[in-house]
């Protein structure tokens, strides 16, 4: 009796992990069919050959500027963002066990943001020194939250609230800036506020794949702990995971990504948020569903941007498509959430 | 001993916003003396430049103190009824409702005049916060702290998705809008004021008079209805005041948010939890904090200003998280 039950676990465990790399396969090759299209379709319409061949380096008239200065780091950004946005959303929410405690929604975004926003239009720097504040105010406002929430012992309602305060600040200090900078222009404020791929230079994109790959692949490393992690700190700490490490090192390596990818196309919002609930609905829930939330991140932003070039009357940013979509289900969420109790 | 105490602090707040009005008026781009503050005050028939800089800056502090006196008896209310420590219009995302109907309106009604403005932002103020209400209370364990805040943050952000959408592709709306969703109490005339005193003045009546019944609220709904009273008309007639108060504000003025976090809280340090208290006292405080906040604006934004919407914000945040960490971890 007790030999049958091991045995259906195992199988049935087997056929989770069998779907589950069969998503993330199909979710891969969403993610190539929307960039190919994202190279292809625009103003003018190029030929998949010629997309390749420019790409490979050949030098065709009135198509290379388009491609390769145009098309191509926006497409990088658009898939880089989205699997940074998309892998740290969903190990935040992992982490704290909310799937409302994202970073986008807990003021963490915004502390990147807003020292992008202060090394562009305060001190005038450009590209890697931006970056770099980003990912060093990102981990400092997110330290002084971690740390501001810290009383008798760790909550996560309270690091959520603490977050939210810490927004609303960041805010405040972000429309002081915009106001005051000289070269004060809306559209520049909105970029800084909801996100958006519009002026991406392919000389960021290296270093954002540097970072992203690298931190992707760390975090990956130790999903396995996540995982325990999940089921409370006590067990986790019986079964041989160093908790406090295990726990910093994770939102550091998040709060990485977070920081250069927002560093490039400002926080492009409701996708962090977006990301892991839709994965763990498409390729079943149990597991920390690493590799699908960094799909549906890029598939997301993608998306979002393909919508908001092409098929509206005027011609939105990303974010705002994105932040349109994480609207709905936001409010859904919670009131799920709510009726249940947790 | 405490009929002292409330008589210091009574004291204390009224030459507060005494010396605050002053500060108001005297201080600015174009800083003045006090005896032509006097002479502006007094009517004297002057054409000195000075006198009639101050004249000019009258309304704005009228409008300022009017304003926050509403906001934060609003968001003492707001506390009072919802029984939890971080109700306050922006926390709760009333004032992204406020704007997301404001916008409409401009957008597709091409709205132009104040009293539109009140009616709009109330409307949207009130659906938003019965919606983020019935959010938050929806499964058991009723409304707690958590649960609000969380409600408000995902309302507002879903709102503010909204505005954006609405705003974007209208170039002439965003330039309208962009200088309301600051808020500021900069641009105040006389006509603003005239506009808004009746709506002040049936929310402040309202809430006055409902300072005990809240008190009874405040040991819990069931010994409420024990002693006599309808706990339901209660709440709604608090809640309904304190809509109407931040709305009517947040219309002319913009989303200006913490006001109503802030001064409550100290009001209740000071003198402890009795409504009838509270109230007043936060009006008072409600007005010294805005006008504070518009002076340091003038000084903090130098040439120009800094909206007082931003400095509220930056001085409120701080608080807020202050009395996240007081409450205790049970209640979260």
């Amino acid at each position: 009796m007790k030999i049958q039950n091991t045995n259906s676990i195992i199988i049935g465990y087997k056929k989770r992990q069998k779907r589950y790399v069969f998503v993330a396969i199909i979710l891969f090759v969403i993610v190539l069919c929307l960039a190919s299209i994202m190279m292809i379709y625009g103003n003018t319409i190029y030929s998949p050959s010629t997309v390749f061949r420019v790409v490979m380096g050949e030098n065709i008239k009135g198509a290379t500027f388009t491609i390769r200065t145009l098309r191509l780091p926006r497409m990088l950004a658009a898939i880089l963002c989205g699997f940074a946005f998309g892998l740290a959303g969903n190990t935040f929410q992992t982490l704290l066990g909310n799937p409302l405690a994202s970073p986008d929604i807990i003021g963490i975004s915004s502390g990147a943001s807003t020292a992008a926003v202060f090394g562009i239009l305060i001190l005038g720097l450009d590209g890697s020194t931006v970056s770099i504040m980003a990912v060093v105010a990102g981990l400092l406002v997110s330290g002084l939250i971690y740390l501001l929430a810290q009383g008798s012992g760790f909550s996560n309602g309270r690091l959520i609230l603490t977050g939210i305060g810490m927004q609303a600040f960041l805010n405040a200090v972000l429309s002081w800036m915009l106001l005051k900078a000289s070269e004060y222009d809306v559209s520049s404020a909105l970029h800084w506020l909801s996100g958006s791929l519009n002026g991406v230079r392919l000389e960021s994109i290296a270093r954002l794949s540097i970072v992203v790959l690298g931190a992707g692949l760390a975090i990956l490393l130790l999903n396995r702990h996540l995982t325990i992690l999940q089921l409370g700190d006590a067990y986790a700490q019986t079964l041989g995971v160093r908790v406090h490490i295990t726990r910093l090192l994770l939102i550091l390596l998040s709060l990485l990504m977070l920081a250069f990818a927002t560093s490039v196309t400002g926080p492009l919002s409701s996708v962090a948020f977006l990301s892991g609930p839709i994965a763990s609905k498409i390729s079943g829930g149990g597991r920390s569903n690493m590799i699908t939330s960094a799909c549906i991140g890029a598939i997301l932003v993608l998306a979002a941007d393909l919508v908001g070039q092409f098929c509206l009357p005027a011609r939105y940013p990303a974010g705002i498509i994105t932040g349109i979509l994480g609207a709905p289900y936001l409010l859904f969420l919670l009131l799920r959430m709510n009726r249940k109790g947790e | 001993m405490r009929n002292k105490k409330l008589v210091i602090v009574i004291l204390g707040s009224i030459t507060c916003l005494c010396i605050c009005m002053l500060l108001s008026v005297a201080y600015g781009v174009k800083s003045v003396g006090i005896r032509d503050v006097w002479e502006a005050i007094l009517g004297v028939d002057s054409d000195k430049f000075e006198v009639n800089i101050v004249a000019a800056r009258i309304p704005r502090t009228i409008f300022g103190v009017l304003g926050g006196a509403a906001l934060a008896v609003s968001g003492a209310l707001m506390q009072s009824i919802t029984r939890n420590p971080i109700a306050d219009p922006s926390i709760l995302g009333v004032n992204t409702g406020a704007s997301l109907f404001v916008v409409c309106g401009m957008a597709f009604f091409h709205i132009s005049t104040g009293n539109q403005y009140i009616w709009l932002a109330f409307i949207g103020a009130s659906v938003t916060s019965l919606f983020v209400y019935g959010l938050a209370s929806a499964g058991h364990g009723g409304v707690t702290p958590i649960k609000l805040a969380m409600s408000g943050a995902a309302a507002a952000t879903a709102l503010q998705a909204l505005v954006n959408t609405i705003m974007l592709p209208n170039s002439q709306v965003m330039d309208q809008f962009r200088f309301w969703q600051v808020g500021s109490i900069s641009g105040a005339d006389w006509n603003d004021i005239r506009l808004m005193i009746p709506y002040l003045i049936i929310g402040f009546v309202i809430s006055f008079s409902l300072a005990s019944s809240l008190n009874t609220l405040a040991l819990g709904d069931d010994a409420a209805t024990g002693l006599g009273m309808n706990v339901t008309y209660v709440r709604a007639l608090a809640a309904f005041a304190g809509v109407l108060l931040c709305a009517s504000t947040t219309a002319l003025a913009g989303p200006i948010g913490f006001v109503g976090l802030m001064v409550p809280h100290l009001m209740r340090l000071l003198l402890g939890p009795d409504m009838r208290k509270i109230l007043p006292l936060s009006a008072v405080g409600g007005s010294c904090i805005l006008i504070l906040a518009d002076v340091a604006g003038r000084i903090l934004g130098r040439p120009g200003e800094l909206e007082s919407g931003i400095v509220t914000a930056l001085a409120g945040a701080p608080v807020f998280i202050f009395i996240i960490r007081k409450v205790k971890v049970r209640a979260l």
